[in-house]
């Protein structure tokens, strides 16, 4: 299941991903997430709860990146969960988010 | 969105690769020359790794990888294929079969099965010759070993890939992908493309718009790299450029997919296939060489590197054979579906449904008049003539080789035998003949018992068998044969045989017969499938524990079918079941008793008498048919139905097996195909009925048990047994 759920982080609001961003969620992401970005001028997701993430996550983390600059609006990322990190890796997609990936001690 | 699917695929692909490997691994054993088996389990194990890497499946893939580096070994002849080893690989092969069901249940891997599979490979390390010993159990996916490392860039392969835009949709994962490649070498470089996704609603979150530019460091041959992309290869383009290609490759790679050309160009110079400045070159060239001509550029380009590195023909040729080849294989596949057993039980089902609905239209046809009658008459005899073929054919869809399960017990007997320390050969014998679905499912459980006792108990010890003259292997034979409308299948072994006086020995210990009890040599035999009754005075943990025969018997009831013994001492025993070929539809023969409308199975019977001129003894119950004397029995008297007894009364003689025996009922009415429907609870006791079926006119009619009418017959008359019997025997 996906939860996305309002927070806050250093006092600004932000949005929280919590459990899977897989293709069978993203259509139910998209339209959530879409609407957070007209919300928020500079839209921040917190990662660390995503347990997984797939093709068509990152797919819709970089859709949501594109829109943000179409629309004249951030999207940052930040606390990216061990899950995310190990997909940003592989597909070496972190350059075109562009935030500051913070590599949790224990995580090799 | 059905995401399941191909993983539904894979899981049964996976289980006939594992089947496959134990037969290969079992005939290894056997046979001479293991070159082709061995290329068959590696084969098998190579494919299952591979699948299993595109589904991220990492506990397989892990798994198979070492199984497979194993085999490989073998297959190179850098290690010997030992009895030893084909038992690891046979306890691989179930701990594959395991993982594959846990990906079925979608369940986790216990913790016990992970402590299994490292015990496992911890066992096929000495076969590894140091090369993966080392591979750690928590390392998901381990590179393949490579030689030595080369000097990045040119020396890779590079693979272009722009997935198609369903692959997400039909479940499959690109990222699995980039996984499994990483278990084939090592990915140098690797950049994502999504290129510029479409604004708000316009934007499909399901569309695999992703595409990979990977350089790849691998001693991987061309075919395995392909077969990577085996499942998503319709709709993408791939693209593998092999190492040390030539720069015009890469440029021409570069105008032919859609993205910009620079970007892509920087992303093959960050990878090390081109340098900047031959890069630069090329791009120059073409936007020359475009304004001197002024046409497509893309074509351009193409043309040129064609035209300078002219491919030799032969290269041509073979791509083209090799295309020929690979659309012969397609088309083979597709002459092939394959469809799950619940959808074909579904069509037996409305089959059965047709067959009743067509009846029903014939019998209101029949009775109706007027001018269109005749008509109408002929109609319904073409319809019904045309729903015969369907169901025929609707039934041997149904119809597998009974082969699948005695090929099982290659396995069992193999184990068994070792674990009892005795030597035995497996022999089979018809295993193309055909049956059921649903009873081949069913058959499976009774064929394990029979098969463990005459291992267990029929086959002797090895000392027994040298001091009777017997070869010191033992010989289990499994056989199938059709024999007119039914199966016969057989399990007999070369062992000591039934001992008559200590099964009756035994009987009377346990309370089954009465101490001086007068049995025929035949009865006392049957006294093994009585409930409770086990002969083997030491509990082995194989059978004996007296809950196998009776098992048995009340399978082969349930199916309809009927199980005999015959026995030699200190020469063998067989087993011989003889099975209806179908469970949903049969040809039947109606007669009615007092109004009600009654069904016996067309193949048994043999032919129908008036009672009265071949009346031997009213008294007890006998028929001489023409010097040939039988028991009947009155379907009136064994269901006690009520009423006058018409004045002529008719015999329908039947044959079950080697028992002969006359139903006497009120009157014949014919032929007619049956449509079994099972009985409720409160008919399971009533001795007689198999089962029951609805007429053309909706009336229901009971479908009588020839097995149990046949017994009942010939045991009702206690007096005439001995000599009904040795009548039937002769029969």
């Amino acid at each position: 299941m996906l939860h996305i759920e309002p927070s806050t982080h250093e006092n600004e609001p932000c949005l929280r991903l919590e459990g899977e961003l897989t293709i069978y969620f993203v259509a139910e992401a998209r339209s959530l997430l879409g609407a957070a970005l007209d919300q928020h001028p500079a839209l921040l997701l917190n990662l660390a709860g995503l347990e997984e993430l797939d093709t068509a996550g990152v797919q819709l983390l970089v859709w949501l990146k594109q829109e943000a600059r179409r629309r004249g609006r951030t999207l940052s990322l930040f606390a990216h969960s061990p899950a995310v990190l190990e997909v940003f890796d592989l597909l070496q997609v972190a350059g075109l988010f562009g935030d500051a990936l913070l590599i949790a001690p224990s995580a090799s | 969105m059905d995401l399941d699917q191909a993983k539904q695929t894979y899981i049964i692909e996976a289980r006939e690769l594992l089947d496959a490997m134990e037969e290969a691994l079992l005939s290894v054993e056997g046979e001479g020359d293991p070159g082709e088996a061995i290329n068959a389990m590696f084969r098998a194990v190579h494919t299952i790794k591979g699948s299993a890497g595109l589904f991220g499946l990492d506990a397989i893939v892990h798994f198979a990888h070492i199984v497979e580096s194993v085999l490989d070994r073998v297959r190179g002849h850098a290690s010997q294929l030992t009895g030893e080893l084909v038992g690891y690989m046979l306890e691989c092969h179930d701990h594959l079969g395991r993982l594959i069901s846990d990906v079925q249940s979608e369940a986790q891997e216990s913790p016990e099965s992970i402590q299994d599979g490292e015990r496992i490979l911890a066992l096929l390390a000495p076969f590894l010759g140091g090369g993966l010993a080392k591979a750690a159990p928590a390392v998901p996916a381990s590179p393949a070993p490579r030689a030595e490392r080369e000097a990045p860039g040119r020396d890779c392969w590079h693979l272009s890939i722009r997935f198609s835009p369903d692959v997400l949709r039909n479940g499959m994962d690109p990222l699995s992908f980039v996984r499994y490649l990483k278990t084939l070498g090592e990915i140098v470089h690797l950049a994502s493309i999504f290129g510029t996704m479409p604004e708000r609603d316009a934007y499909d979150p399901e569309e695999c718009r992703l595409g990979l530019e990977i350089e790849l460091d691998t001693q991987a041959a061309r075919s395995t790299l392909e077969d990577v992309f085996e499942f998503v290869r319709e709709g993408s383009t791939i693209r593998l450029i092999p190492p040390n290609a030539k720069v015009e490759d890469y440029i021409q790679l570069i105008r032919d997919l859609p993205e910009e050309d620079r970007f892509l160009g920087e992303i093959l110079v960050a990878g090390g296939c081109l340098t900047a400045h031959e890069l630069e070159d090329a791009l120059k060239l073409q936007k020359q060489e475009t304004l001197e001509q002024g046409s497509v550029p893309g074509r351009m380009l193409g043309t040129i590197v064609i035209q300078e590195n002219a491919v030799p023909p032969p290269v041509v040729a073979a791509a083209l054979e090799k295309q020929k080849r690979f659309q012969e294989q397609k088309a083979q596949e597709l002459r092939v579906v394959k469809v799950s057993a619940d959808k074909l039980d579904r069509l037996v089902d409305l089959v059965g449904e047709l067959v009743i609905a067509g009846a029903s239209a014939h019998v209101q046809a029949a009775q109706s008049h007027g001018g269109q009658a005749a008509a109408l008459l002929e109609a319904t005899v073409t319809v019904n003539k045309l729903v015969e073929e369907i169901r025929d054919n609707a039934l041997s869809l149904r119809m597998v080789q009974i082969g699948e399960t005695f090929n099982r017990f290659r396995r069992i007997v193999r184990d068994v035998s070792l674990e009892l320390g005795k030597s035995i050969e497996l022999q089979i014998h018809g295993a193309d003949t055909e049956l059921d679905k649903s009873i081949v499912e069913k058959l499976g459980d009774p064929l394990l018992h029979i098969v463990r006792n005459s291992i267990d108990h029929g086959i002797e010890p090895l000392e027994l068998r040298r001091a009777r003259g017997k070869p010191d292997a033992g010989t289990l034979s499994l056989e199938a044969t059709h024999d007119s409308g039914s199966i016969i299948i057989e399990v007999s072994d070369d062992g000591g045989g039934l001992d008559t006086t200590r099964i009756l020995a035994k009987a009377v210990e346990r309370g089954l017969v009465k101490a001086g009890a007068q049995l025929s040599e035949q009865e006392v035999i049957n006294l093994i499938f009585e409930p409770g009754f086990s002969t083997a005075d030491a509990v082995s943990n194989l059978s004996g524990r007296g809950v196998g025969m009776d098992v048995v018997r009340r399978n082969i009831d349930e199916l309809r079918g009927t199980i005999e013994v015959e026995t030699e001492m200190g020469l063998g025993t067989t087993l011989r079941m003889r099975l209806p070929l179908t469970l949903a539809i049969i040809d039947g023969f109606r007669v009615e008793v007092a109004g009600a409308s009654y069904v016996v199975p067309l193949d048994v019977v043999i032919e129908c008498l008036d009672l009265a001129p071949f009346l031997e003894s009213e008294q007890n119950h006998l028929v001489n048919l023409r010097g040939e004397v039988l028991p009947f029995l009155r379907l009136r008297e064994v269901f006690q139905i009520p009423g006058a007894v018409p004045e002529r009364e008719r015999v329908v003689v039947i044959q079950h097996g080697e028992l002969r025996c006359g139903i006497v009922v009120d009157r014949l009415l014919g032929e007619f195909q049956t449509v079994i429907k099972p009985l409720g609870k409160l008919f399971r006791g009533a001795r007689g009925l198999g089962g029951s079926t609805i007429l053309g006119t909706g009336e229901v009619a009971l479908i009588l048990d020839v097995a149990q009418l046949s017994q009942l017959a010939v045991e009702r008359h206690a007096p005439t047994r001995k000599r009904a019997q040795a009548l039937a025997g002769t029969a």
